[in-house]
């Protein structure tokens, strides 16, 4: 065991796929002798040569079809996107194409690709880094998309999404890139994809969340606890497909639940946790499942963020609310 | 303080012009039928002169068949071929088995002579998943509805060839219109730096839907936009099926020994409309542009040129003519007895493994299906 950054842990998983198996490449803007613009693929360009880890042409919808083009020669792509605020350039590829890759060649081709990207706020970040967009591959039939909340995860979830024969949106959050250590194996060690993890059990409410917020809804679940409420927090680590089981069962647990994300109200994915509850729990439910979420504008100027992006305060309120419906 | 210094003039009109005059058209065949370029005749037996010809006629009544069993309603999209035989067929006759074809949309004929069955073109035509059901070394991919999608992924096979050390090429079509996009300009950009094996061929018809080719930019030609990527860039007569098939050789030859990309732009003319979706060419074409064009046909030179060659005849011609037609007919008539698609074909044909939430439908949808 070591302890390490969830950034490490991300550099470990590369590093370990990359000498698992010879038709894994890393590729991307900066992310080769430079080492990536957040040390992600540190070293790798030296351990593995420019053959398996490359720099591009900045051009992120080049970079989308270069992986694709790499699949049908039996290659495993682990191309990086910069910033997912610059996935609108490779919607095509990701969404328009390699999603749709395996289904209209009738299952004779897949595209084992796994796209890396970071976003996230909280780090006074220019325009178009930090916005949660992860709502728009959520939608796109054909992808699975992970997003990790701690080094453990990210390691095993990472590993999971390479060897996945399917393409696979592998969200980074920055803020958690270096906010703390965390013993992670240094062996190799899997997680399943399209499995929550309930990160603190209880027994009054659920708050079901992912990414950065699921550190700050612990912080509300702890508060909360001093007020004598039991919280229960589900970290969903894949927002696509999302865990039904482990959420339905905790709501049925609990009769309580809200959902809590950093993306504004009207995207991200806790609508589709909302409805997914509604469809399947309702008779268990003691008030409305309720949202966490930012304003529906675009994402704030930095000197903004503090009041725009949800923070423990507001799960707290929200969850009150719940639980004194 | 006055100045008697001349005014330094920094003659771009000059610089533009001495690009634009590099990109001279190739031309080998005429009209007529006549050699009017010895030195780039290329080298090809009788054999493979006659089967050029018959692939060129065979994939003309491909094109008159296609467009009549789509105005019966037995095939779905079509997008017309005819005039773009030389363009299409001569190209990819250059290639060999292990090179892959990157299709548009209207570029079923290639995949088709690289190996696709014809029966699976028609189920793509209509429709139905098992149209590119990919056979075992046909080495394509579905024709690219995404205009300029085709390029960038061409890039990234190319990049593949070279990484396996393969002696193969990348080969991918677009339109005069396509090299409008973005993705046209990345791919072969990607493909230039990398260094990467890959033949790209924009078949400039003329118009994209009814929009000029002179609408899409204000270059003289698009084999030039080969300048910004670094790459070399060849202007063809893409009604000259010896033109064609010369400058994609070389081409290749160039790629596989690690010379890099080529642009080539076959400056050809559709004869019929868009799409058999509605387009309607006379909205935006004159009946002499047309004409114009059909004096240029490929079939109508090849043909001259064969048969004064003594290598071609109305009866091979004939030969060939009922050979497609009776091939179509049968390919029709298997596109007939694929078995109608359900719901849980198209769930199977998503992942490796069902995610939750398609094993849920699935179930559902069995269920239904089972009624």
């Amino acid at each position: 065991m070591a302890q390490m950054t969830m950034i490490q842990a991300i550099t470990d998983a590369l590093r370990t796929e990359l000498r698992n198996d010879e038709n894994v490449l890393v590729f991307g803007e900066d992310v080769g002798v430079n080492g990536g613009v957040f040390r992600a693929t540190e070293g790798l360009h030296k351990e593995f040569g420019e053959d398996r880890v490359f720099d591009t042409p900045l051009a992120e919808s080049g970079i989308g079809g270069l992986a694709i083009g790499l699949t049908t020669q039996g290659f495993r792509p682990v191309p990086e996107i910069q910033f997912f605020g610059f996935v609108f350039e490779v919607m095509d590829s990701i969404s328009g194409q390699m999603a749709r890759w395996r289904f209209r060649t009738g299952n004779t081709f897949n595209a084992p690709i796994t796209i890396r990207s970071p976003f996230g706020g909280g780090v006074f970040t220019p325009e178009m880094h930090a916005d949660s967009l992860e709502g728009l591959m959520a939608q796109t039939p054909g992808l699975k998309v992970v997003i990790p909340s701690t080094p453990y995860d990210a390691k095993g979830l990472l590993i999971s999404s390479i060897r996945d024969n399917d393409p696979v949106v592998f969200l980074e959050h920055m803020k958690l890139y270096r906010s703390f250590r965390q013993e992670v194996p240094e062996e190799e060690y899997t997680i399943p994809l399209g499995k929550a993890d309930v990160k603190r059990e209880g027994t009054d409410l659920t708050i079901i969340t992912y990414g950065a917020m699921v550190h700050d809804s612990i912080k509300a679940a702890e508060e909360l606890e001093k007020e004598g409420h039991s919280v229960e927090v589900i970290d969903l680590r894949t927002i696509s497909p999302l865990d039904i089981e482990t959420i339905i069962a905790s709501v049925e647990k609990t009769n309580r639940a809200i959902v809590v994300q950093e993306a504004q109200k009207q995207a991200g994915i806790a609508a589709n946790v909302v409805a997914e509850i509604n469809d399947r729990a309702i008779l268990s439910l003691e008030a409305p499942v309720l949202r966490v979420t930012a304003p529906d504008t675009v994402y704030p100027f930095a000197q903004a963020e503090p009041v725009w992006l949800p923070n423990h305060k507001d799960i707290m309120e929200t969850a009150k609310k719940v639980l004194e419906f | 303080m006055a100045s008697n210094a001349k005014k330094v003039q920094f003659d771009a009109v000059k610089t533009l012009e001495n690009i634009e005059s590099q990109f001279e058209m190739v031309q080998v065949l005429n009209e007529k039928g006549e050699i009017v370029n010895k030195s780039a005749v290329p080298e090809m037996t009788d054999e493979q002169l006659e089967e050029l010809m018959r692939r060129m006629v065979y994939t003309r009544i491909l094109d008159q068949r296609s467009i009549s069993l789509n105005r019966q309603g037995r095939l779905g999209f079509y997008a017309p071929t005819a005039g773009q035989e030389a363009s299409q067929i001569a190209s990819q006759f250059a290639l060999e088995k292990d090179d892959f074809i990157l299709p548009g949309y209207r570029d079923v004929p290639q995949i088709v002579w690289h190996g696709l069955p014809l029966y699976q073109a028609f189920l793509w035509s209509r429709g139905h998943f098992m149209g590119m059901q990919l056979p075992e070394g046909v080495n394509v991919i579905p024709p690219q509805i995404i205009i300029g999608a085709q390029i960038i992924q061409t890039a990234g096979v190319a990049l593949g060839f070279k990484k396996r050390n393969k002696k193969a090429v990348a080969v991918t079509y677009t339109g005069d219109g396509g090299s409008s996009q973005g993705d046209f300009y990345e791919g072969i950009n990607f493909a230039g730096s990398y260094g990467a094996p890959a033949i790209f061929i924009v078949q400039n018809n003329q118009f994209a839907i009814s929009t000029p080719r002179d609408k899409q930019t204000a270059g003289a030609t698009i084999a030039q936009k080969s300048v910004a990527a670094g790459i070399p860039g060849v202007l063809v007569d893409g009604m000259d099926p010896l033109a064609v098939y010369a400058v994609v050789k070389e081409a290749r030859e160039r790629a596989i020994n690690g010379g890099g990309p080529t642009l080539i732009e076959t400056m050809c003319y559709r004869y019929g409309p868009h799409t058999m979706a509605g387009d309607d060419p006379t909205r935006y074409r004159t009946t002499d542009e047309d004409s114009e064009w059909e004096k240029k046909d490929p079939l109508v030179r090849f043909r001259l040129y064969l048969e004064k060659k003594g290598i071609w005849n109305e009866e091979k011609e004939n030969e060939v003519i009922e050979q497609a037609k009776e091939d179509i007919k049968e390919a029709i008539k298997k596109a007939d007895e694929a078995p109608k698609q359900k719901v849980t074909d198209l769930m199977s044909n998503m992942f490796e493994t069902l995610p939750v939430n398609l094993q849920e439908q699935y179930e559902i949808y069995t269920e239904k299906e089972s009624k």
